[in-house]
């Protein structure tokens, strides 16, 4: 489990994130959504370490990495995997290269064996036959494929995901989301995604996590989004019509 | 920021660049890549200029040097010390600050901006330490054979002139070279290669390491780097040179 115990964070005098606590579970994926400027961005990077926090404490299956030395979390950090916004693929690497990085940075095995694990996680993201080709060569969605890819090949226990979905059609998004959530389901991962695309909060947020001027404004599941009366929530989610008359549907057909 | 902000964290981005590599195997790797990147690559820029400045310097000497008064062998010997003393270690690696300088820097800025680097760190990669102490290795390794080249190929650009023009002869000039040979000037010349070599390697690796923004900064980061590590090496050599000769 990951726990954020009165996470502070600011910038040049200017608060971003004030006193923030929650929990993410294993095998469930859990979201993090809220307006642009809200603070989702410095709070993943927090998590992820790659911004200090002022106070407050993140703990990773009891492990206070805020309080780890640089050794320490480096080693925690091999057991996390990242997927980037624009997938932070290496240009001069090939697919293949890409996704066998992180095993030759951290595991002692043979090169037949690497080569076995990234074909076996890339045929896990339908991803065959594009072992040799360059990132500019792979389209949007291949690209996230691969981003995926490399985040898995290591058997990481926590999985984060910066707006996964971004710059995809909606049938490649849906592909990504449910790729995301079967393999938190399957290797039993706490997979954390930072989104503000509500298809994929209604689809697989198990666990959701709102954010308004860097504040926790509301928490809950995707099906309890659909009842709350939380004001700043209800506002964020149904600000279309679409999402509006969905909402009264459910809410229709559950009384 | 101020310039002594800067200092500071240049040494402190050093402190982290000079720790063991995690993998040794996947050092060996980069440091051949950037062997060929930062050195083999600038082969054919470095061969064509110190021929030609090689030459320059041969006819421009000899125009100069028209009393009967004053041996013709002293073409060659202006020659060969100009190439060996200034022209091959300083005008070349400030050319090579100009190419591969920019490189590093618009490289490694790219990666940062695309959050190639944060990947690195996600991943418990010391990204400073794998991105840096490759060129920094390469650089220090290849540019003193480089600069050898450069000196080699300046003294046969002012031979290959003095064909040419028939302003000289050739006996002059290979018996100028050959005249009061020191070669502490050689080691003073790979040693101010060195330094240089280090500098060509960590000020646009700093300024791109640390770029914020988009390709618009990217691109300034470039600029930037490549005025500082002359200016840097100007400075540096000026120094040394009062150290080493003064």
């Amino acid at each position: 489990m990951i726990e954020v115990t009165d996470l502070y964070k600011e910038f040049n005098g200017a608060p971003v994130l004030k006193g923030i606590s929650t929990s993410f579970e294993k095998g469930k994926t859990n979201m993090i959504i809220g307006q642009s400027g809200s603070g989702k961005t410095v709070f993943l990077k927090c998590l992820l370490g790659l911004h200090k926090p002022d106070s407050g404490i993140i703990s990773f299956d009891g492990r206070k990495h805020t309080e780890l030395d640089i050794k320490t979390q480096r080693q925690l950090r091999q057991e996390i995997g990242m997927v980037f916004q624009g997938g932070a693929l290496y240009d001069s690497l090939t697919v293949e290269e890409n996704i066998m990085f992180p095993l030759k940075m951290f595991a002692d095995q043979p090169m037949t064996e690497m080569l076995d694990r990234v074909n076996f996680v890339l045929k896990r993201v339908n991803l065959t036959d594009a072992n040799k080709k360059f990132p500019a060569e792979l389209s949007g969605g291949m690209q996230k494929r691969v981003a995926i890819a490399r985040a898995i090949v290591m058997n990481p226990k926590y999985l984060f995901c910066d707006e996964p979905n971004s710059g995809l059609d909606p049938n490649t998004a849906t592909v990504i989301d449910n790729l995301i959530q079967e393999i938190t389901q399957e290797y039993q991962i706490i997979t954390i995604i930072n989104s503000h695309d509500m298809n994929s909060v209604m689809e697989i947020g198990e666990k959701i996590v709102f954010l308004k001027n860097g504040v926790k404004a509301w928490e809950g599941t995707n099906k309890e989004i659909f009842k709350t009366e939380n004001e700043a929530i209800v506002n964020f989610v149904y600000s279309s019509n679409l999402f509006k008359k969905v909402r009264e549907a459910y809410l229709n057909e559950t009384k | 920021m101020n310039y002594l902000e800067h200092i500071g964290k240049y040494f402190l981005m050093l402190k982290q660049v000079f720790k063991k590599p995690q993998k040794w195997s996947v050092f060996r790797e980069m440091l051949f890549r950037e062997i060929e990147d930062l050195g083999l690559k600038s082969l054919g820029i470095i061969t064509f200029i110190s021929f030609f400045v090689g030459g320059v310097v041969a006819i421009q000497t000899a125009l100069n040097v028209d009393s009967p008064f004053i041996p013709k062998y002293l073409i060659g010997f202006a020659t060969k010390r100009s190439m060996i003393l200034e022209f091959a270690p300083t005008f070349m690696c400030v050319i090579l600050a100009g190419k591969v300088g920019s490189y590093i820097s618009s490289s490694i800025g790219t990666m940062r901006v695309t959050e190639q680097i944060d990947a690195l760190e996600v991943m418990g990669i010391n990204s400073l330490n794998y991105l840096v102490l490759p060129k920094i290795i390469a650089t220090l390794f290849f540019y003193p054979l480089l600069i050898s080249l450069a000196m080699f190929l300046g003294i046969f650009g002012g031979y290959v002139a003095g064909i040419l023009t028939d302003l000289f002869y050739t006996e002059d000039y290979i018996y100028g070279i050959q005249l009061d040979f020191n070669p502490y000037f050689v080691k003073y010349a790979l040693t101010k290669t060195l330094v240089f070599a280090f500098v060509i390697a960590t000020i646009p690796a700093y300024h791109g390491y640390y770029v914020k923004g988009g390709s618009l900064e990217v691109g300034r980061a470039s600029t930037q780097a490549v005025v500082w590590t002359s200016v840097v090496i100007i400075l540096l050599n000026y120094f040394l040179t009062q150290m080493l000769l003064g």
